[in-house]
């Protein structure tokens, strides 16, 4: 087969759809399962099994808005937890840490 | 769990203990980022689905084993371990859907839309496809059968749109432009 010669302009993504990440975090929590997947510290399917309990739990109470990313997270920290990735009761403490910051330095 | 501070701190908070314990790098991270946002999307199918349409014997190769004969193109992104293609013609539509959770064809397709990920199309498609089809301005013929597909851990489909009739004369990389990312997922005609 002949290569294809690349695409001058290939569109982004978004350009044949909608964005995909709406907001950074969205962007790390996908990076993050990806890259330690990556790594070989997990593996994508385990996470996924946790993904979709997350999103049926979602879908068998059926309430509020359906956020997909707000699962992907929760699936991930389940992950590490499960895992012992981190000490127990570091992922609450942290976030609680970083939510007492001055105002300035939130983001 | 900590879902009492909103996502952005505990994402931030996940990511600099996972750093800290030497599993992660902030750079890992951003290339994956990078990867997503700029090589890995819908105009990696198209180049797909423009080959097919313009040569005959590579659309049989893609047909039997989908990720054999993406493998010449050497996509970054994955989830394509096993792609299953499947053909649009004038009497068969096919339309793709993950009823669990988000699973698609990353390295040909990029990451889904919010829609395809939302419980209303994960249920709905299934039950009701032509009405579904309908409300993304897809009317089909009666005599038109419908399948749905699947997607899994296991199996990932692509659907291989048929080529728009006044496509006569253009190169490949001139129908890889035609070619959309919803008409890959089965929810556009061409």
């Amino acid at each position: 087969m002949p290569a294809v010669p690349p695409q001058k302009d290939p569109a982004p993504p978004m350009a044949n759809g909608e964005v995909i990440f709406e907001a950074p975090w969205q962007s790390r929590v996908f990076g993050m399962a990806r890259a330690l997947a990556d790594a070989g510290v997990c593996d994508w399917d385990e996470f996924r099994a946790l993904l979709i309990e997350e999103i049926g739990r979602w879908d068998d109470q059926g309430e509020g808005t359906f956020a997909y990313y707000d699962h992907l997270l929760m699936a991930l920290e389940r992950l590490v937890e499960n895992k012992g990735l981190v000490p127990p009761g570091e992922l609450h403490q942290r976030s609680d840490e970083l939510a007492r910051r001055p105002h300035g330095h939130d983001h | 769990m900590s879902d009492d501070q909103p996502q952005a701190l505990r994402a931030e908070a996940l990511e600099a203990l996972l750093i800290e314990q030497g599993l992660l790098s902030a750079e890992a991270v951003d290339e994956v980022i990078a990867t997503y946002n700029e090589r890995v999307g819908p105009m990696n199918g198209a180049r797909v689905v423009a080959r097919a349409w313009v040569d005959p014997a590579f659309k049989a190769r893609l047909l039997a084993d989908g990720t054999a004969a993406i493998a010449e193109f050497a996509f970054e992104g994955g989830q394509t371990e096993k792609l299953v293609v499947v053909e649009n013609t004038d009497t068969l539509h096919n339309v793709v859907v993950c009823t669990l959770c988000s699973c698609y064809p990353w390295a040909v397709l990029g990451l889904p839309p919010k829609w395809y990920k939302d419980p209303a199309y994960r249920s709905r498609v299934v039950r009701e496809p032509r009405r579904v089809l309908a409300e993304f301005g897809v009317h089909l013929a009666e005599q038109t059968r419908v399948r749905v597909w699947d997607s899994s851990a296991e199996v990932r489909y692509m659907v291989l749109p048929q080529r728009p009739a006044d496509s006569e004369g253009l190169d490949e990389a001139a129908l890889a432009a035609r070619v959309s990312r919803d008409a890959m997922i089965g929810v556009a005609v061409l």
